[in-house]
């Protein structure tokens, strides 16, 4: 059972007050974009075992989108955050390289 | 490999069973493999097998970073069945039902295929609806399915309770000849059969990384050394992305962790397989008596093998409603397995980016019931480059769009 608290209005709750969106910081390429691109946008879902990025919603209780860091092989929760960035903030990323030494994700660790 | 027979356990009882040998060889790896395949699993053992019974390709080396037959074959609710909408699935899937039918007899060890019958409760019309049209589906596909009113469904099942208080049952679709097997013994008797071949089944060996040259894969390297194929398999169900990150190509594939449970042992109360899936669980009774129970899946990417209390509250509340007389029955076990899901909830069966590297995974909740057919098709794949039963299931069906959409059509419970 994780235990997450939602960054918009601060409640801290068990899990089945949340709902899974899947996968966070997810680039949705515009007009122009390739075949590859557009493919890798729907598809290509990172599946990691470890550190891992998902936009969740408060679905029974303030209903608002967020994100959260957490670690699918402990279950482990680093930190939730607002959904309105494309990347995590400083603060959620030195926690996971505190818990995670040598950890890195996309292009910044 | 001696024969398992009646001659055998006789002959046996006379010389205080000291004649029975292992069921399969523990070698050290060779240097080199005409094929590698990674996982000792239901699916990677049944491919093993079926490349060498059907295409002589002998010199297969079977790689398991555990134990042969501890992931989701050792962990799942033994159900087969074949009543799928689409027609790629049926054709798989019916493959498979009819391949266990005579299973134990081709390999000569005792699997415990039981043909109890698989029914499918509608609880809603539109579940209604959705199974007629599956049952119409399955007609046109040779698959043997039926429609059945709720009068039946309580003569097939006595303990059911009909007039749900959320949830009345207005029907079922049943497939009479659908039924449950024990899930070790399959991958035992493919492994023991494997091992009759010639072939190499190493377990404690874990792949490390993928060596390629030119785009195509020239060996693997494990905890035991390097060892060098000419074509790999990958057959490793959650794991599936991991070992796709080490040939350097991507899988439309979320791990997430499914769970089940089994009750104490009670005397037998229900002989076929009911699955409810609005409710959201499933139940059969294994031949030692216990309840086996299934539910839903973790919502989000998982790969922690054990599931979650909310989820088994959700799944025994379902039953206790369908089954008023289970209420007071203790549960024995819970564990949960690592399942690979795609899109479409349909597996995915394929050549690879890189020449020689094969996948066979994206089997998500309900694998157990397509080992042989799966082995048959992904066997047929990898020794010729193409296969009639596999032939839809390509990983480029995603860029395509060409889905095959069996996330409702199988009201499979997710």
């Amino acid at each position: 059972m994780l235990i997450l608290t939602c960054p918009c209005c601060g409640v801290t709750a068990e899990e089945t007050e949340f709902h899974g969106g899947g996968e966070a910081h997810i680039k949705r390429h515009g007009p122009g974009s390739s075949d590859d691109e557009f493919h890798g946008y729907l598809f290509e879902k990172v599946n990691p075992k470890g550190v891992h990025f998902e936009r969740w919603r408060h679905a029974n209780g303030c209903g608002k989108w967020f994100h959260a860091a957490r670690c699918t092989v402990t279950l482990e929760v680093f930190g939730t955050y607002s959904a309105q960035t494309t990347e995590p903030p400083q603060d959620i990323k030195d926690r996971i390289s505190a818990r995670r030494p040598g950890w890195s994700w996309r292009e910044f660790a | 490999m001696k024969r398992y027979s009646a001659f055998a356990v006789a002959r046996e009882a006379l010389r205080n069973h000291m004649g029975w040998e292992r069921a399969w060889a523990s070698p050290e790896p060779r240097k080199k493999y005409d094929v590698i395949i990674v996982g000792a699993g239901g699916h990677g053992l049944a491919t093993a097998y079926y490349l060498g019974k059907n295409f002589g390709i002998t010199n297969v080396a079977v790689l398991e970073k555990g134990w042969l037959g501890g992931g989701n074959t050792g962990r799942n609710t033994t159900i087969i069945r074949s009543n799928y909408l689409q027609d790629a699935s049926a054709a798989i899937y019916e493959k498979s039902r009819s391949l266990y039918e005579t299973l134990s007899q081709d390999l000569n060890y005792n699997i415990m295929y039981s043909p109890r019958g698989v029914m499918m409760l509608a609880q809603t019309q539109h579940e209604v609806r959705g199974y007629e049209r599956t049952a119409h589906a399955n007609a046109l596909q040779g698959v043997t399915t039926e429609f059945i009113s709720p009068s039946r469904v309580k003569e097939l099942v006595p303990i059911i309770n009909l007039e749900g208080p959320r949830y009345p049952v207005l029907g079922a679709l049943w497939q009479a000849r659908a039924g449950t097997a024990r899930h070790d013994a399959v991958a035992w008797g493919y492994a023991r059969a494997c091992s009759a071949m010639g072939m190499d089944i190493i377990q404690k060996c874990e792949v490390t990384g993928i060596s390629r040259e030119g785009g195509r894969v020239t060996g693997v390297s494990t905890n035991r050394g390097d060892i060098a194929c000419d074509k790999l398999g990958i057959v490793v169900a959650g794991h599936s992305g991991h070992l796709a990150d080490m040939g350097g190509f991507r899988l439309p594939i979320e791990s997430v962790a499914l769970q089940a449970l089994v009750s104490e042992p009670i005397k037998p109360c229900m002989d076929v397989v009911v699955m409810a899936n609005t409710v959201h669980g499933y139940m059969s009774q294994s031949d030692k008596g216990e309840m086996v129970i299934g539910g839903g899946a973790d919502g989000y990417n998982n790969f922690t093998q054990r599931g979650s209390f909310h989820h088994i509250e959700e799944t025994v509340r379902a039953l206790v409603e369908t089954f008023p007389m289970i209420s007071r029955l203790k549960m024995l076990r819970q564990w949960g397995g690592i399942v690979d899901m795609t899109g479409d909830r349909s597996p995915i069966l394929s050549k690879t980016p890189v020449e020689g590297v094969f996948i066979n995974c994206g089997w998500g909740t309900g694998g157990f019931k397509a080992i042989p057919g799966s082995g048959w098709g992904f066997a047929e794949l990898m020794a010729k480059g193409h296969s009639p039963l596999t032939a839809e299931f390509g990983l480029e069906r995603f860029r395509e769009g060409r889905f095959i959409d069996e996330s409702v059509a199988a009201g499979v419970a997710h």
